[in-house]
């Protein structure tokens, strides 16, 4: 099996070497059948790659510890959801996940344009399969997931704990679609390049995946933070950590090239602009993988330690420099037709709107390799922490909130005064009067948070009067009731509709975010059973403690749980009961005594959590396990010198932690708590929610009459702009 | 003001806004950041009162007293290692050997942390090590 999977993956990189050669080849010599032969290349990589997958997954699935990499990932006791999913928590399998998730989606838009975009697609195909080629080549020569453990061990390392949890296993592939789609309109964008085929129809044909890469890389970065609040014990869902900023860079310029193209579609401008942005994207995209798994902002040391580190600084830089260098010999084929005409337009909304994103993802680029810089210059290595990040990301999230009430409503080309007050008015006054109100209820204190509901009234307002203006003409003209007539209006314009809705819900993402970021009331306390604190306006009662021992369904013992029982009352009243929970994985590290290997591994915290619309209460314990080191010390004594049958000492310690277990549950020492509470968190989860299913709504096909009825008007537009003597 | 003149005017202007804000964030980076020491460097040198960032990974052997930790940081690489006292609850990732980030301040020969600024390497990171090993 092990062969087999790496004959699949020699296979998929001989695939993507003869592919790249096929439409290199196809396309000067504008031979059909090799282009045809290069596209059919991407659609066989697709296959050896989800065979090499599916060896490796059923493996994990088998726990086959003669894998090395399901040995040292997998376990028995790791639940079978989880062994299922630890096939991309390594280094390995994440980059298997990486290729094949490319392979896929290359094969879904060459498949979807194999009849268009003829001279584009070659060159395209070859990017795409350049990628495959570079990570292929890295699961050949350097990470080969198909190395065999030799001798098998009987038990495996086991996924880490941390890392359990469903939200961690779903985002990944969220991550790794959203990046690899990201690597679809680059590789357009490098076609159209060559090609000098600068119109809007390669962007037109990639939009969609754009648009999909845009939603699974959002799906992606909101479940990383779900992750971390629900999980990490620290209780933030942020922390401008280095591997979270790798994923939310590409998704700032995806966002501002989603926005810009619009002017090129419709207007024929930006062309330079918009190329260099979805490169960017693209490279962005490649330099989110490389952050995180070459380890390079540990330190520029690290770097020469991962393996991974050069061949993508080669890569990267590879794709920076061939880019700039396409962009700068097609400068005169990206001219625009047209110049801005007022500065009070929906253009220059969208080019400012563009301007704060990319300025946004400068910023985070800079914070996030400031060690790497500072370190470069001053030979010290020193970094920004979250105040700095915060300093300018708050005012440029302001705006950009601003704009996205401003943008949809405003007009093209030249916006009137009267444009303005039919559409703006109302909605800022709304803006005006929340901001009036919450200002009068003592939220003053909290400048920034205000105006962030301030401005998001407005959004919501302008999107709602937009939405209430289109259902009434669409009730005059069609008559029935409001329902269907938002339905029906939606459908006819998913593009424009599902974009109102995700700026709705970023609008209300961004009041979950400076509420409880804001006005947060936190304590970290140590108490005995029976104490209690105050935190906000809460009363948190340590009851009781909670002490178990916990077996897999094969029997070995998986961790031990030290928790607590939480009474949670407000002005008297009993609101919840809480139960939090910190678990002690055992360690796999040699040298450690069989009972304190269960306090030297991994510990994971299980928050207890009550989620409301106006706030969260949010529980961690953090047991004080320093009470039982002297009776675990004499245990590793006892079983070092005792010598017992493996079947002996399995029950023994079974029964020497359950000891150790119950006697925390007896006598238990204080714990430490760490309390917050947090206003409108859901609104958050909310707003993420609505903001995706807007993009799903505009990422859903529209039924075949309609395209073909645009298309129409389309191919009627450009037949009129031909005949007439145009500008030249 | 002719068109092209009055684009050029703005181009200027928004340029040197662009130039300004760079600059105040170069700045300002560089003004922020905590300097990152290994524990060899406090050996060498450290003023008493003076705020590090002392980065390294946890020593075997570490601690807990209530809310209190005791642990030693010892250099990724190097032979070095400081004694650090810290207050307050410690993140679930935080174990021997592992790689973490915590702002200190001299206390005789000791370090004593401050309270809520230890943090450990994100956890994604942790499986690329492992399977180093």
């Amino acid at each position: 099996m092990l062969i087999a999977g790496k004959a699949c993956l020699i296979l998929a990189l001989g695939t993507c070497l003869y592919g790249i050669a096929a439409s290199l080849y196809g396309a000067r010599s504008s031979r059909r059948e090799w282009v045809a032969s290069g596209r059919r290349a991407v659609y066989a990589l697709a296959g050896t790659v989800a065979l090499a997958f599916a060896i490796l997954q059923a493996a994990f699935l088998r726990s086959d510890f003669s894998f090395a990499l399901v040995a040292s990932h997998s376990s028995t006791t790791t639940p079978a959801f989880y062994r299922a999913t630890a096939v991309w928590s390594s280094q390995e399998g994440s980059l298997l996940l990486w290729l094949l998730l490319l392979s896929l989606w290359s094969s879904l838009i060459l498949w979807l344009t194999r009849r268009r975009l003829r001279e584009i697609a070659p060159y395209a195909t070859a990017v795409l399969l350049g990628f495959g080629a570079f990570f292929a080549s890295l699961l050949v020569f350097l990470e080969t997931p198909f190395t065999q453990a030799l001798p098998a061990p009987l038990e495996g390392v086991g996924l880490n704990p941390l890392l359990r949890h469903p939200s961690m296993m779903i985002h990944p592939p969220m991550l790794y679609s959203g990046y690899t789609l990201f690597a679809v309109p680059f590789a357009f964008a490098i076609g159209a390049l060559v090609t000098r085929r600068l119109d809007a129809n390669w962007i037109r044909s990639t939009r969609p995946f754009t648009l999909a890469a845009w939603f699974f890389l959002g799906v992606g970065v909101i479940l990383g933070a779900r992750w971390s609040y629900s999980e990490l014990g620290w209780g933030g869902y942020w922390a401008w950590d280095p591997v979270e900023n790798a994923s939310l860079m590409p998704w700032l310029t995806g966002t501002a090239f989603l926005h810009s193209v619009m002017i090129q579609e419709r207007r024929g401008m930006l062309k330079i602009w918009n190329v260099s942005l979805v490169l960017a994207t693209g490279v962005l995209a490649i330099l989110g993988t490389f952050l995180v798994r070459s380890g390079i902002l540990d330190s520029i040391h690290a770097f020469g330690a991962s393996t991974l580190g050069v061949p993508f600084l080669v890569l990267i830089v590879g794709m920076i420099a061939g880019s700039i260098a396409l962009v700068a010999s097609r400068a005169a084929d990206l001219r625009s037709e047209h110049r801005l005409d007022s500065l009070l337009s929906r253009e220059s909304v969208f080019l400012l709107n563009n301007l704060v994103l990319v300025a946004l993802c400068f910023v985070i680029f800079w914070g996030t390799f400031f060690p790497l810089i500072s370190e470069a210059f001053t030979g010290q290595e020193a970094s920004v922490g979250p105040p700095w990040f915060d300093q300018y990301t708050v005012p440029l999230a302001l705006i950009l909130v601003l704009l996205s009430g401003v943008g949809p409503v405003i007009a093209w080309r030249r916006a009137t005064a009267a444009n303005l007050r039919r559409n703006l008015l109302k909605p800022a006054l709304a803006g005006v009067l929340a901001l009036g109100v919450l200002a009068a209820l003592g939220l003053a204190r909290e400048p920034g948070a205000l105006l962030m509901f301030g401005l998001a009234v407005f959004v919501l307002g302008a999107v709602g009067q937009e939405l209430w203006r289109g259902v009434r003409a669409r009730r005059a003209m069609a008559g029935g009731g409001v329902p269907s007539a938002l339905v029906s209006l939606v459908r006819r314009n998913r593009r424009r509709y599902g974009g109102y809705l995700v700026h709705a819900g970023v609008a209300v993402l961004f009041v979950g975010i400076a509420a409880s970021s804001s006005f947060q009331d936190e304590r970290e306390v140590l108490l005995s059973p029976g104490q209690s604190t105050r935190v906000g306006s809460y009363d948190v009662t340590y009851v009781k403690p909670t002490a178990d021992l916990r077996a897999a369904p094969n029997g070995r013992l998986e961790k031990i749980d030290f928790g607590a029982e939480l009474a949670v009352a407000r002005d008297g009243k009993p609101v919840a009961t809480m139960r939090t929970v910190k678990s002690y994985f055992p360690s796999s590290a040699p040298f450690v005594g069989p009972v304190s290997r269960f306090f030297e591994g991994e510990a994971t915290s299980e928050v207890g959590l009550k989620a409301g619309w106006k706030r969260d209460v949010w529980t961690a314990i953090a047991p004080d396990t320093g009470a039982l080191r002297t009776r675990v010390e004499e245990g590793d004594r006892v079983f070092s010198e005792a010598r017992l049958t493996p079947a002996e000492r399995d029950a023994l310690l079974g029964q020497a932690l359950g000891g150790l277990v119950r006697s925390y549950a007896d006598d238990p020492p204080p714990a430490t708590f760490r309390l917050i509470v947090s206003p409108m968190v859901t609104w958050i989860w909310i707003g993420a929610l609505i903001a995706f299913a807007g993009g799903l709504i505009a990422l859903w096909p529209a039924p075949r009459g309609m395209t073909s009825r645009v298309s129409a008007t389309y191919a009627a537009r450009v037949g009129r702009e031909v005949r007439t003597p145009a500008r030249v | 003001m002719d068109p092209s003149r009055k684009r050029k005017v703005r181009f200027v202007v928004a340029l040197s806004v662009a130039v300004l804000l760079a600059g105040a964030l170069v700045y300002t980076s560089f003004s922020a950041s905590s300097e990152a020491r290994t524990p060899s460097q406090l050996l060498t040198a450290s003023a008493p009162g003076e705020v590090y960032k002392l980065t390294g990974r946890v020593e075997p052997g570490y601690t807990r007293r209530g809310t209190t930790t005791h642990f030693r940081v010892r250099d990724r690489a190097g032979k070095g290692s400081v004694p650090v006292t810290y207050q307050g609850t410690l993140p679930d990732p935080f174990r021997e050997g592992r790689e973490v980030i915590v702002s200190v301040r001299r206390q005789g020969d000791g370090f004593v942390g401050e309270r809520g600024s230890l943090i450990t390497k994100c956890p994604s990171k942790f499986t690329a090590e492992q399977s180093k090993s």
